[in-house]
């Protein structure tokens, strides 16, 4: 268990630029995730955190400890590949020792059969580390067997254990589902989770996938362009983003953005769709931010009702969305409906629904978060 | 995956062409011509083989099929040395091979060969693992100039570079020894140019999972590098043991007068033609024993080239 923390890491590779300052501070025994898209500089980072690749400038801490010259392995972290990176020629027993024969064993220890005779107490003690591993990911009938022989969630077992062994300060993931089938992988987000739950040590998660980073962390950073946007639980991010580009990247469907501007009196309007708090400032383009989830379909005589016609249905079960032409087709947005509600409607019919007050997100031509105020602005200009 | 996929290739495309039997102009014409082309190249060695079978006799008429009629003849050379006439007559076959034996210290010759192939792939992997690693994956400043030299040594003929070498060696006083014959060929660019080549196709997170678990880098070029490139190790070990093994232009250089250094090659040379005529039977004996070891040692690596490690086990 280690704190880590990073700060003005910055990194270039001759011209280009790729991670531009980053401050971060990990706490002990916490999920963090890195997400972003890829080519953001968040695998670089995770790279330049496990010693991997150096800094151009800024420093990394371990419990303090500044570590920019310490080799990779001297860091006590594990790292979990997105190819696993298991040693083919080796079995999985042995891929999983490896870590520990470089780290407990002698050179003398590790001699083929003379190593076995002079370090033999060492070596049972090994083999004990490794089967208790196997036995927690529940692969020790696979002991025996060559990377090559095992099934794609297995080799990731394998990985884990081979990160495992150790009990390192803390784990590097770096994309370690992305390899696996879509099934495989919402079960291996619930046992990821699970495992930093029993092993209580810090895991730092690259993904550029947002749903993986709300499942599991418990904060999340979104990367974009060498910069963190934005730090914070995945509560915070999904329903607070403080960026176009947060707001954006996290949550499927996409947030709905609608192009609008503030009238004079802090309203932000997009013809018929016109929220009731208001922008303190000045600038008149704005982007409205609306989630599937914060429109809902209701009557048509509804006196706040937005109509448009579907134009395609996407019925996920449990949800069911239905993506709308409104005001004649200028713009799009996706509605969330219920099967309840949904499932009688079908493509080119026309629907109603209503925005859920207090919910959309207004950000500035610059892309930054508006904060709204509730209260309306006109008392203010009928005082005045 | 590639283990995989295989068998279940074979299997598919041969249940594929087993019902139909179709007759096909170009797939006939291909077979012709890869008939001919292998014929060309087996008939040397099938009048090789079937040479050192016959007697001299048969040789010079080109009687007696591939084998010969192995009836007795009468050995001349041990007549000379006034032996019993009936003690005298022999049988091709196993006149050829035990003269190949006695008239030249063949096991010698082969033992020779043996040593300085060896010693020369030895020291060449010695050599060229960690130079093609650190062409493939690391970063450092005229790397790309390096490989490009590499490049252009590969250029360089030896015969070029021969008469430079000889000299050397003389002035250092190791002509007529094991060193002549085995340090001219310690450093193989082609080695190292095979090998960086595959080392290139190794993913680079294998490299860093083995960095994470506390591997220094020559630990890296010998535990995990050398294991996943057993089948281009493979490939660069036939080039340079076919190459050295048969070589003669080399040792016939360096090696002058000492006969207890000679590599198989030269042991032909015991049986040129001197004042008693050409021997051939014996000598294609000799030629036979001499080659004998390459396709054996060829046909069991056969089966490792094919299966080998593969990196089926990163993807």
């Amino acid at each position: 268990m280690a704190a880590i923390s990073l700060s003005a890491i910055k990194k270039n590779y001759g011209e280009t630029s790729v991670l531009s300052g980053i401050d971060l501070s990990i706490a002990e025994g916490e999920f963090l995730t890195l997400v972003g898209p890829s080519g953001c500089g968040k695998s670089t980072l995770l790279r330049i955190l496990a010693g991997l690749e150096a800094p151009s400038s800024g420093d990394v801490l371990i419990d303090g400890k500044r570590v920019n010259s310490v080799r990779p392995a001297d860091r006590n972290l594990a790292m979990v590949f997105q190819s696993y990176a298991l040693y083919p020629h080796l079995t999985i027993a042995q891929n999983i020792m490896t870590p520990l024969r470089l780290r407990d064993l002698s050179f003398a220890e590790r001699l083929p059969v003379a190593g076995a005779v002079i370090g033999r107490k060492k070596h049972r003690m090994l083999h004990r580390q490794v089967e208790e591993t196997a036995r927690i990911l529940k692969i020790e009938h696979l002991l025996d067997r060559k990377p090559g022989q095992l099934s794609g969630g297995q080799r990731q077992r394998a990985a884990l254990g081979r990160a495992m062994v150790r009990n390192p300060a803390a784990f590097l993931m770096d994309e370690p589902l992305s390899n696996l089938d879509a099934a495989l992988r919402i079960h291996m987000r619930a046992e990821l989770a699970e495992l930093h739950r029993s092993l209580k040590t810090t895991f730092v998660y690259v993904t550029h996938d947002q749903a993986e980073a709300l499942t599991m962390s418990d904060r999340m950073a979104v990367m974009m362009d060498g910069n963190i946007l934005q730090l914070g639980t995945p509560d915070e991010i999904y329903n607070n983003p403080r960026d176009i580009r947060v707001a954006e990247f996290v949550g499927a469907p996409k947030i709905n953005l609608l192009a609008g501007h503030l009238d004079p009196a802090g309203h932000a309007r997009c013809a018929d769709v016109v929220l009731s708090r208001v922008a303190p400032s000045a600038c008149t383009d704005v982007t409205i931010g609306l989630r599937p989830e914060h429109l809902a379909l209701c009557d048509p005589t509804d006196p706040e009702a937005l109509k448009g016609r579907v134009i395609h249905k996407e019925n996920l079960g449990a949800d069911i969305y239905f993506h709308t032409a409104i005001q004649d087709g200028a713009s799009r947005l996706v509605v969330r409906a219920s099967p309840v509600e949904g499932s009688a409607i079908s493509i080119g019919h026309d629907i109603a629904f209503k925005r859920l007050h207090g919910l959309a997100m207004v950000f500035d031509p610059s892309g930054k978060r508006m904060d709204l105020m509730t209260e309306p602005l006109e008392h203010v200009s009928e005082v005045a | 995956m590639s283990d995989l996929s295989l068998p279940a290739n074979g299997t598919a495309s041969g249940a594929f062409s087993v019902p139909s039997f179709r007759f096909s102009a170009t797939e006939t014409l291909k077979h012709l011509v890869l008939i001919l082309g292998s014929l060309i190249v087996l008939l040397p060695f099938y009048v090789m083989l079937s040479y050192s079978f016959k007697s001299p006799a048969e040789i010079m008429q080109n009687i007696g099929g591939f084998f010969g009629a192995q009836e007795s003849f009468r050995d001349d050379y041990c007549v000379k040395l006034g032996k019993d006439i009936a003690d005298c007559m022999v049988t091709p076959a196993i006149y050829n091979y035990t003269t190949a034996f006695h008239k030249a210290p063949l096991v010698r010759y082969l033992l020779n060969g043996v040593i300085i192939t060896a010693s020369i792939f030895f020291i060449q992997v010695l050599v060229a693992l960690p130079c093609a690693y650190a062409l493939a994956k690391l970063r450092f400043w005229g790397r790309e100039a390096v490989f490009g030299l590499v490049l252009f040594c590969l250029l360089i003929p030896v015969h070029a570079i021969a008469l430079p070498l000889y000299i050397m060696l003389a002035k250092l006083g190791l002509t007529n020894s094991y060193a002549a014959l085995v340090i001219p060929w310690t450093i193989s660019v082609f080695g190292i140019f095979l090998m960086r080549q595959f080392f290139m196709t190794v993913p680079d997170d294998l490299i860093d999972a083995a960095r994470m678990d506390g591997m220094s880098e020559f630990s890296i070029i010998w535990n995990v590098m050398l294991p996943t490139a057993v089948p281009a190790l493979l490939a660069f070990a036939i080039f340079s043991v076919v190459a050295h093994w048969n070589d003669y232009f080399w040792p016939r250089i360096v090696i002058t007068g000492n006969r207890d250094l000679f590599t198989p090659p030269l042991g032909l040379r015991e049986f040129k033609g001197d004042a008693d005529g050409d021997n051939f039977g014996p000598m294609m004996a000799t030629a036979t024993v001499i080659v004998a070891p390459l396709i054996i040692a060829f046909l069991i690596a056969q089966r490792r080239f094919i299966e080998g490690i593969t990196l089926s086990g990163m993807k």
